[in-house]
């Protein structure tokens, strides 16, 4: 039994680095009280190592924590290719916060209190590492608390003005109520099946017919869960507020990191639970429910909304928040389409996404660090205050768009192809209509920043050379990825494996 | 000639002088302009060196090895799982008589549009890093073959056109700037659609014997590579070629600008800056009716001729409804952006013709309306420059004060009209010789050339209206004539206006065989597409 565990703990090294790194933090935090310099130091060891080995875990197809008997070797744990590919997506977007918040000035203001910050911080990446690979009902459920507790602290870190409170608050209230949803829907799917693995609920599922309506009930109770992680419409309704009144940093991680989590574990849930078989690539899934139906309804409703009301604003980080809600409705397509190229679109977006959408927050911050504003309309003439910040700006937004020679084209286009393959023509259409409408606010920024004109004289911006590191560091794949994309497509195409029954 | 990347290095030596630009100070603008103006006088140099080397018997069109200048490698392959096969896109250029005049056009009005610039004061180093960027961007629509590689071009000249017209443009620069990027984003995006349904249904044989999707534009016009099930495919009897012929052709139809698309080129070039109205109306405006000539046509063949009588409609919809629209207008500016829409018109009309003639015509007249739109924007450029108007009732009498502007203006505006001995008047009389042999469009052409009509009487009021009667004492101390600068810009256009007016078969030989390959290949083609019951 022991040896059964520890060669389970030797799977998840990952996971165990970050729960170490995050107990030295607390210890170092105890123990030099005066100088808190170091922190983030040992934060990013910590991850560079836990990245390391979740590289070498690429490959690894197999089940860990097993808890059932028999001959059914399900666990807790599903080890595969995809969960690695989304651990290092994760580790990384990990990375680039530590050094997005040490460049921060609202965080930098607190230092006194960064052993807390780098704390709950670490608690968010355990739990989203978790995610990532939980094949459990009650492990998913609880890798989504873990991170969630840890977020909602977070949102509200500063505790500088009204909003960071009342952000905080308003993700607590509904992440509360969202994630007791989704533990009334496992517990139907528990009375149905007698049983909280995926896999042998799948397997429940295949031999005995279940009472239909309980059936799709519980499964739009658990979404209503996951939902709320990765800001789907109609769960979507603390995107804006948490993202404007949280600290820039975390509004980052949020819209990357933990999205990128709450999808994995969204495709897995579908995947280990629904499918009847899989041919040429194709899933085909268990009768009952129409999963492509209902991801169709809910991807068009997320991007759209997204979409429309992200052209209205007037904070810019509100305004990302509504873009990355449309975000969000463009890769539920690439889960909608059902097959493995379908999940390919989606692994390759959100490579992309995460190195653009934090490039796009990046700019905003160090802009907020000087002018002291996120209101869209300060931005005017900023392009010529730096013209490096507003080229680079530039750069990242229209890769978020998705126009040629970006990134962000080729990731739209591989989940254009998933869909016009899959003959989602109209659904196609849609998709593409919506990043005309997003092309807007986008290019609203630009015409602030550089042809809008301004009352103020503005100041030209001093750069730190760090800076300048950081936003090559995202700059150049943005570019490079636009042009020369096969070396990060092959990587995602080689974690495709997610494992079955 | 062979082995040497003369395409590469036509399309990309404007970006090569950006990058230069860019390591410049702002402070030397004098030097960044010049260094534009070698650039771009480099690349009418390359593109001189092109014609010569140029085989004039060769069609090129659909197949690869007709086409000169070739430069194939594979840009990206991904040799995925086995129901995608192999994602591949090739860095694929090659011209033929269709792109060879576009190069040329490109290459002689950005030169022409760098002298134009040497008025511009405000961030010089930005102005001229777009421009050349934008430049890189036309080149390489002309000289791609591979349609993945032509959207990255064409996509690559919205973003600098936007910003050239927003920062440089006029008192209404912001709304004309986003009505410009918005029509033209929304064109692009079901050119993109089409792209990727065309690269699902069409497969071409690779090396070692496996099939691969492509979006190589040659493989996508044989109906041999198509699947049988590809969307797009005409083996396909419920395919969606006739929607995706539509939506391509929409795409294409915003860049000419075909009615009722044609709203945002009034604004964009009534705000743009002199150069920019040039580079707009010259070289811009065919990438449309290039890109149906070059992908709608020979991919769609068979719904090419199904729908050439509509095609022929909106040509002469264009013509009517842009004169009588350019009669109307009470700015000289506006009036110019009008009489485009009615001059691409003609484009159209002639290629629905589908016959030779009236294709060489169409394109030659793509050529000729370059070269005098370009002329016609620049001698509002000269009179707003002086005078800061553009209305044309604010003047009159200038042809005592001065002459050599309206000796300039007197060519320009009778080549318009389609006076013989000029450029224009060869290719419209092409276009309606090609046109009115067709029966089907016979009557239409009929109403067409009253577009002749209508075009003489706005140019020939206008010019009466700015020319003669009197004088108004207003302009008496700003209103000088030509100086050198405007000399170097008008007297180049006024020669190959000339000169293809008295001597059209230097160009017209240029295109001959590529329009007599593709006249035959269309009809050849829909014939294989319809028999074979698809």
């Amino acid at each position: 039994m022991i040896e059964n565990l520890l060669a389970d703990v030797s799977l998840i090294v990952p996971e165990v680095i970050v729960s170490v790194t995050l107990l030295l933090i607390v210890l170092f935090d105890l123990i030099f009280n005066k100088d808190k310099s170091l922190i983030p130091y040992i934060g990013v060891v910590g991850i560079f190592l836990a990245l390391y080995f979740a590289i070498q875990n690429i490959g690894v197809n197999t089940h860990a924590f097993i808890v059932s008997s028999g001959n059914q070797n399900y666990g807790l744990l599903a080890l595969d290719s995809f969960g690695s590919y989304f651990r290092i997506i994760i580790l990384i977007a990990s990375i680039l916060i530590v050094f997005f918040a040490k460049a921060s000035s609202e965080i930098q203001q607190l230092k006194e209190r960064s052993g807390e910050f780098y704390a709950l911080l670490f608690g968010m990446i355990l739990g989203m590492l978790f995610m990532v690979s939980a094949s459990d009902l009650i492990m998913l459920y609880l890798s989504v608390e873990l991170l969630s507790l840890s977020s909602y602290v977070l949102a509200g870190f500063t505790k500088l003005r009204d909003r960071d409170t009342e952000a905080s608050l308003k993700y607590l209230v509904y992440g509360a109520a969202s994630s007791g949803i989704m533990l009334f829907g496992i517990s139907i799917i528990y009375g149905l099946t007698g049983n909280t693995n995926l896999f042998i609920i799948n397997d429940v599922f295949r031999s005995v017919s279940v009472n239909v309506l309980a059936y799709s009930f519980s499964i739009i109770l658990i979404f209503a869960g996951i939902g709320f992680k990765i800001s789907a419409v109609p769960f979507h309704f603390w995107t804006p507020d948490v993202y404007e009144g949280a600290p820039i940093s975390i509004t980052a991680f949020l819209s990357v990191a933990s999205k990128a989590a709450g999808f994995a574990l969204l495709v897995r849930f579908v995947k280990s639970t629904f499918l009847l078989n899989e041919s040429d690539g194709s899933w085909i899934l268990l009768n009952g429910f129409d999963w492509q139906t209902f991801l169709i309804i809910i991807s068009i409703l997320t991007m759209t909304l997204g979409n429309f009301a992200a052209l209205w604003q007037d904070n810019i980080k509100r305004m990302l928040a509504y873009s990355s809600i449309a975000h969000a409705g463009y890769m539920l397509l690439g889960l909608a389409v059902l097959s493995d190229q379908g999940l390919l679109a989606i692994m390759v977006y959100f490579l992309v996404y995460i190195i653009m959408n934090l490039g796009a927050f990046y700019i905003v911050m160090l802009i907020a660090n000087r002018i002291g504003s996120e209101d869209i309309k300060d931005y005017n003439r900023l392009g010529y205050a730096s013209p490096f910040l507003g080229v680079a700006l530039t750069i990242f937004l229209i890769s978020l768009t998705g126009l040629p020679p970006t990134a962000g084209f080729i990731a739209k286009l591989y989940l254009f192809l998933a869909l016009i393959d899959a003959k989602m023509i109209f659904v196609a259409v849609i998709a593409v209509l919506n990043s005309v409408v997003s092309l807007y606010y986008y290019i609203r920024i630009l015409k602030h920043m550089f042809i809008s004109e301004s009352e103020t004289e503005v100041e030209k911006f001093k750069i730190s050379m760090n800076e300048i590191v950081f936003i090559l560091i995202l700059l150049v794949p943005t570019l490079l990825f636009g042009i020369y994309f096969s070396p990060m497509v092959d990587f995602a195409q080689s974690c495709l494996s997610i494992i079955g029954n | 000639m062979n082995g040497f990347p003369l395409l590469s290095l036509i399309t990309f030596l404007p970006v090569i002088g950006m990058i230069i630009i860019l390591f410049m100070p702002g402070k030397m603008a004098k030097e960044i302009k010049i260094t534009s103006l070698v650039i771009t006088f480099l690349q009418i140099i390359l593109a001189v060196i092109l014609l010569g080397n140029f085989n004039y018997s060769a069609g090129g069109i659909y197949e690869e090895s007709s086409f000169q200048f070739l430069e194939k490698f594979r840009w990206i392959e991904i040799t995925g799982l086995s129901w995608i096969g192999t994602v591949k896109v090739d860095y694929f250029l090659g011209v033929d008589g269709i792109s060879t005049p576009m190069i040329l056009l490109t290459a002689i009005i950005s030169f022409i549009a760098v002298i134009s610039s040497w008025s511009i004061t405000k961030s010089v180093k930005g102005f001229f890093a777009l421009f050349l960027l934008l430049d890189t961007g036309m080149m390489g629509v002309f000289v791609s073959l591979d349609f993945f590689l032509f959207y990255v071009f064409w996509e690559l000249m919205l973003l600098p056109m936007y910003f050239l017209i927003g920062i440089w443009g006029g008192p209404r620069k912001e709304y004309a700037a986003i009505k410009f990027f918005i029509y033209t984003l929304l064109g692009s995006v079901f050119m993109l659609l089409v792209m990727i349904a065309l690269y699902f249904s069409a497969s071409e044989t690779l090396a070692n014997g496996t099939s691969a999707f492509t979006f190589n534009l040659l493989t996508l016009m044989d109906p041999t590579n198509y699947t049988v099930d590809g969307i797009l495919s005409p083996l396909n009897p419920n395919n969606y070629r006739f929607i995706a012929y539509i939506a391509l052709f929409i795409g294409f139809a915003i860049k000419i600008p075909m009615f009722p698309f044609h709203t945002w080129l009034p604004d964009a070039h009534v705000e743009a800056p002199t150069p920019i109205s040039v580079i707009l109306a010259g070289v811009l405006l065919k990438m449309g009716t290039y890109g149906i000539l070059r992908i709608s046509y020979p991919i769609f063949p068979e719904i090419t001729q199904e729908l050439a009588y509509y095609i022929a409609l909106f040509g002469v919809i264009n013509i009517i409804y842009g004169a009588l629209v350019a009669l109307a207008q009470k700015d000289f500016k506006k009036m110019i952006a009008y009489s485009s829409v009615s001059h691409m018109g003609y484009v159209l009309l002639g290629m629905a013709s589908l016959s030779t003639t009236g294709i060489t015509g169409a394109i030659f007249q793509m050529f000729n309306h370059g070269t005098i739109t370009a002329m016609l924007f620049l001698i509002v450029g000269v009179i707003y420059d002086r005078a800061h108007t553009r209305e044309i009732n604010a003047f009159g009498g200038l042809a005592n004060k001065m002459p050599v502007y309206t000796f300039f203006v007197t060519i320009a505006f009778f080549a318009a009209i389609g006076l013989p001995s000029l450029s224009g008047f060869i290719s419209e009389a092409l276009v309606f010789v090609g046109a009115f042999g067709v029966q089907e469009i016979r009557v239409l052409t009929m109403i067409g050339t009253l577009g002749i009509l209508l075009g003489a009487a706005y140019m020939l009021w206008t010019l009466q209206r700015i020319f003669f009667g009197e004088f108004n004492d207003k302009w008496k101390d700003v209103l000088h004539d030509i100086t050198f600068r405007e000399y170097a810009m008008l007297v180049p256009l006024t020669i190959i206006i000339i000169f293809l007016g008295i001597y059209p078969s230097a160009m017209l030989d240029v295109m001959n065989s590529s329009v007599n390959t593709l006249v035959e290949f269309i009809s050849k083609n829909a014939e294989i597409i319809r028999i074979s019951g698809m």
